[in-house]
C-alpha cells in the first residue's frame, strides 16, 4: 500500500528553541542578578502562550458574566498581569507554595485548578473549587493558600508557610505576593524582619501595577522602589510584562531562597487593564491613552507571540489554533459555570470546623437549625 | 508544712502512709518510679500542682508527642516565658521548637497561622490577650474562617494562648476580658480553664484539635495550686472541648462561671451553705462551643440562674447564656429571671480601692443569690 501524503504543516520546520535577550533587573543589595539572556524551547513557549491566553480569556469571560449579574460581589481581574503568574509558575516546582491576595484567578489556574472550577466558584455553584462557599477572593488548592481578602494579611501567612518549609526540611519555598497598595501595610515590615531574622525561604513578590485601587503609587508611597522596601533584604525589580524576565528572576530568587540565604524581595512591574474591581471603570484615575499604550506596546501575550513568530518557534496559524482551542475551553467552562446547580442548603453550615464530629448550628432564629459536618 | 506536722502527730503507726505526697515535678517523677517498679503504696495519689506547672507539663508532653507542635511568642524561649509558663522548654527542645519572636503580634500571629495551614501545629502565645487585638485580624479572618472559605480543604490547627482578663493593678489597657469577642466567631473554639486540671486537659485538647483554639488563661491563677488527680497526671489526659463541669452540686440555685470567678462562686457557695442555701456551681470550661445543656439540666433542678464573669456586661458571656436559656426548655423551669454578675462597666482603674469594685467580689455574688432567691 502506498502512503498518502496529506498536505500538512511539517513541524520540523520550526526551531526547537531560541535565545532571547531580556531586560536587566535593578538590584538591591545583590552583586549579581538574573541572567540577561535566556533560552526558551518551542514547547515552553507554546505552553506559556496557551496558559496566558486561557487566563486572559477567563478574565474577560468573568467580566462578561459579571455584567450579566451571574457573578456577584467582588471580582478583581488579572488581565494584563498574566506574565507574572505564568512566569513565576515556570520558575518553581509544583511542590513549592504560593499565596497571594484577592486578584487571584490567574494563580488559581497556574496552581492547578481547572477553568470550569474557577468560573463555577465565581458563579457560586457547587462545582466551584470551594463549593461556592468562597467566591472570587477565596480559591485554594494544594500548595496554594488563596485568595485572601484582607490587604496585606497574606504576607505573614506566606512567611509562615515558608517557616513550615524550613521546618520540614524538604527544600521547598513559598512565593508570597502582594500589591503596590499592600506594600505600605505595617504587617509586611514585621514579616520582613522575622523572615530575615530566621532566614525563611520566602520570596516576597510585589506585583506593582501602579495603582492601589484608585491611588497611584506616587500618591501612596514615600518610596515607590518597592524592591528596596525590604531594606536589609536583597531585592530585584523585574519587567513583569515579559514572561521570560519573570521566569528568570523567579528562578534566581528561588535558588537564592533554597540555598538557605533567607528571604528575597521581587518587584514585578506590571499593569492591569481592568479597574481595581468590576465596580471600578478604571478611568477616573488614569487615562484611556495610558491603558491603550500599555496594550499596544507591552501586552505580555503579544510580546510572547511576536518573539515566537520572529524566532521561528511557532507560526501565526498555530497560535491562532491555540486561541480557538482556548476560546472553546473557556466557553465550555462558562457553560458549566452557568448550568451547574447552586450548593444545596444542607451545605450552608458544613466545614465550619475541620475533622470534627457533626454538630448543630443555629439559624436565623432559634427554631431554624442546620447540621454541620466536616 | 504545718499540715504535714499536724498529720504526723495525728497518725498512728501508719504514719508513712499518711505522708503528704511530694509536689509538682517531684511527684510526677515519684509516680513514674513507682509505676516502673510496680509499686503502689497507697490509693492513687493526687498531687498539688499550680496552674503554671500544669500548663508547662501540657506543653512539654505535647511537644514531645508530636514533632509538628512548636511554641512561639515573646519571651517564650530564653526568658522561660513572661509568666514562666514555658520554663525549661527551650532548654529541652531548642530553637526549632520554641521560638522567641520580636514584638510583632500581627506579624507573628500571621506567621503562626500560615505555618498551621502548611501542616505544622503552632502554639502562639500572646503575652496577654490585650495584645492580641493587634493581631485579631489574623485570628479571625485568617485562622477562624479559612476552613469554611476553602470548603474544608485547608485546616488551621493552631492554639492561641495567654493570660486574659483582669490581673492586679495593671490598669485599663492590660485588663480586658476577650471571652465575648472571640466567643462571638464561628470557626473558633474558645476555652477558659480555671483549675490545674482544666489548664492541662484543655491545653492538651486544644493542641490536639485540628481547629483554631483560643485559650484564655488567667494570670492570677498561674500561681494557685490545685489538686491534680492521678488520671489528670497521665500524659494522655485531655478534657473534651465543649463540656462544662459541675464543680459543686446544689439544689437551690445555679451559678455558672468560667476562669478565675469559678473560685469566687465556690467561696460564695460555702458561705451560703452555712445559711442553708445550696448552690450548684458550674465551671463552663469552654466558651465556644458552649455547653448550654449542662446549664439547662442544672436549672431544671434548681430553678434559678446566675451567671458570673469578669468581663463587661454588655454583649458578654452571661448575656449569651441568659439569651439561650430564654430560648430553650429551661425557661419554663425558672422561678425568677436569670441574673448576671459581671465586671463593672468601666475601663479598669488603677487604685486598689477602685479596682476592687471593678471585678465581681464574693460578696457581690452572695448579694445576687439572695436577691434571686428573695432571701
Amino acid at each position: 500500500a502506498s502512503r498518502v501524503m496529506v498536505a500538512s504543516r511539517n513541524y520540523a520546520d520550526f526551531a526547537n528553541e531560541a535565545t532571547f535577550e531580556i531586560k536587566k533587573c535593578d538590584l538591591h543589595r545583590l552583586e549579581e542578578g538574573p541572567s540577561t539572556t535566556t533560552v526558551m524551547t518551542r514547547e515552553e513557549g507554546l505552553q506559556y502562550y496557551r496558559t496566558m491566553q486561557i487566563i486572559r480569556r477567563m478574565e474577560l469571560k468573568s467580566d462578561q458574566m459579571y455584567k450579566q449579574k451571574i457573578i456577584r460581589g467582588f471580582c478583581h481581574l488579572y488581565d494584563g498581569q498574566e506574565a507574572c503568574c505564568v512566569g513565576l509558575e515556570a520558575a518553581i516546582k509544583p511542590t513549592d507554595h504560593v499565596i497571594t491576595a484577592y486578584r487571584a484567578h490567574g494563580f488559581t489556574y497556574t496552581r492547578g485548578v481547572p477553568v470550569r472550577e474557577i468560573l463555577a466558584e465565581l458563579t457560586g455553584r457547587k462545582g466551584g473549587c470551594a463549593k461556592g462557599k468562597g467566591g472570587s477572593m477565596h480559591m485554594y488548592t494544594k500548595n496554594f493558600y488563596g485568595g485572601n481578602g484582607i490587604v496585606g494579611a497574606q504576607v505573614p501567612l506566606g512567611a509562615g508557610v515558608a517557616l513550615a518549609c524550613k521546618y520540614f526540611g524538604k527544600n521547598e519555598i513559598c512565593l508570597t505576593l502582594y500589591g503596590d497598595g499592600a506594600a505600605n501595610q505595617g504587617q509586611i515590615f514585621e514579616t520582613y524582619n522575622m523572615a530575615a531574622l530566621w532566614k525563611l525561604p520566602c520570596i516576597f513578590i510585589c506585583e506593582n501595577n501602579r495603582y492601589g485601587m484608585g491611588t497611584s503609587v506616587e500618591r501612596a508611597a514615600a518610596s515607590t522602589e518597592y524592591y528596596r522596601r525590604g531594606d536589609f533584604i536583597p531585592g530585584l525589580r523585574v519587567d513583569g510584562m515579559d514572561v521570560l524576565c519573570v521566569r528568570e528572576a523567579g528562578k534566581f530568587a528561588a535558588e537564592y531562597c533554597r540555598s538557605g540565604k533567607g528571604p528575597i524581595v521581587m518587584e514585578l512591574q506590571t499593569y492591569r487593564y481592568h479597574g481595581h474591581s468590576m465596580s471600578d471603570p478604571g478611568i477616573s484615575y488614569r487615562t484611556r491613552e495610558e491603558i491603550q499604550e500599555v496594550r499596544s506596546k507591552s501586552d505580555p501575550i503579544t510580546l510572547l507571540k511576536d518573539r515566537m513568530v520572529n524566532n521561528n518557534l511557532a507560526s501565526i496559524e498555530e497560535l491562532k489554533d491555540i486561541d480557538a482551542a482556548v476560546k472553546k475551553e473557556v466557553e465550555e467552562a462558562a457553560q458549566f459555570a452557568t448550568t451547574d446547580p447552586e450548593p444545596p442548603l444542607e451545605e450552608l453550615c458544613n466545614h465550619i470546623y475541620f475533622n470534627e464530629p457533626p454538630f448543630e448550628v443555629r439559624g436565623a432564629n432559634q427554631w431554624i437549625k442546620y447540621k454541620s459536618v466536616s | 508544712m504545718a499540715a504535714a506536722t499536724a498529720l504526723r502527730q495525728l497518725a498512728p503507726l501508719g504514719a508513712r502512709l499518711t505522708r503528704i505526697p511530694p509536689h509538682g515535678r517531684a511527684a510526677g517523677r515519684l509516680l513514674q518510679q513507682q509505676q516502673r517498679r510496680g509499686l503502689r503504696l497507697s490509693a492513687p495519689a493526687a498531687i498539688q500542682v499550680t496552674v503554671r506547672d500544669a500548663l508547662n507539663q501540657a506543653l512539654d508532653e505535647e511537644l514531645e508527642r508530636d514533632e509538628r507542635v512548636f511554641l512561639l511568642g515573646e519571651e517564650v524561649a530564653q526568658y522561660d516565658g513572661a509568666y514562666k509558663i514555658s520554663r525549661g522548654l527551650w532548654k529541652k527542645y531548642g530553637d526549632k521548637r520554641v521560638i522567641d519572636t520580636p514584638i510583632s503580634e500581627m506579624g507573628f500571629a500571621g506567621i503562626a497561622v500560615g505555618a498551621a495551614m502548611a501542616g505544622l501545629r503552632p502554639v502562639c502565645e500572646f503575652m496577654t490577650f490585650n495584645f492580641s487585638m493587634q493581631a485579631i485580624d489574623q485570628v479571625i479572618n485568617s485562622a477562624a474562617k479559612t476552613c469554611y472559605m476553602s470548603a474544608g480543604l485547608i485546616g488551621v490547627p493552631i492554639v492561641f494562648r495567654g493570660p486574659n482578663g483582669a490581673a492586679a493593678g495593671v490598669a485599663a489597657q492590660h485588663s480586658q476580658c476577650f471571652a465575648a469577642w472571640y466567643g462571638h466567631c464561628p470557626g473558633l473554639k474558645v476555652v477558659s480553664p480555671w483549675s490545674s486540671e482544666d489548664a492541662k486537659g484543655l491545653l492538651k485538647a486544644a493542641i490536639r484539635d485540628d481547629n483554631p483554639v483560643v485559650m484564655l488563661e488567667n494570670e492570677l491563677l498561674y500561681g494557685v495550686p490545685f489538686e491534680l488527680s492521678e488520671q489528670a497526671q497521665s500524659k494522655d489526659f485531655v478534657i473534651p472541648i465543649g463540656k462544662a463541669k459541675i464543680e459543686r452540686e446544689g439544689t437551690h440555685i445555679t451559678l455558672v462561671s468560667h476562669s478565675r470567678l469559678v473560685g469566687h462562686c465556690l467561696e460564695a457557695a460555702s458561705v451560703l451553705a452555712k445559711e442553708g442555701v445550696e448552690c450548684e456551681v458550674i465551671n463552663m470550661r469552654t466558651i465556644r462551643p458552649m455547653d448550654i445543656e449542662a446549664v439547662e439540666a442544672s436549672i431544671v433542678k434548681t430553678n434559678h440562674l446566675i451567671t458570673v464573669e469578669g468581663g463587661w456586661p454588655q454583649f458578654g458571656v452571661g448575656a449569651e447564656i441568659c439569651a439561650r436559656i430564654m430560648e430553650g426548655p429551661a425557661f419554663n423551669y425558672l422561678d425568677a429571671p436569670a441574673v448576671r454578675v459581671t465586671g463593672t462597666d468601666v475601663p479598669m482603674p488603677y487604685a486598689k480601692i477602685l479596682e476592687d469594685s471593678s471585678t465581681p467580689q464574693v460578696k457581690d455574688i452572695i448579694f445576687a443569690v439572695k436577691k434571686v432567691l428573695n432571701i
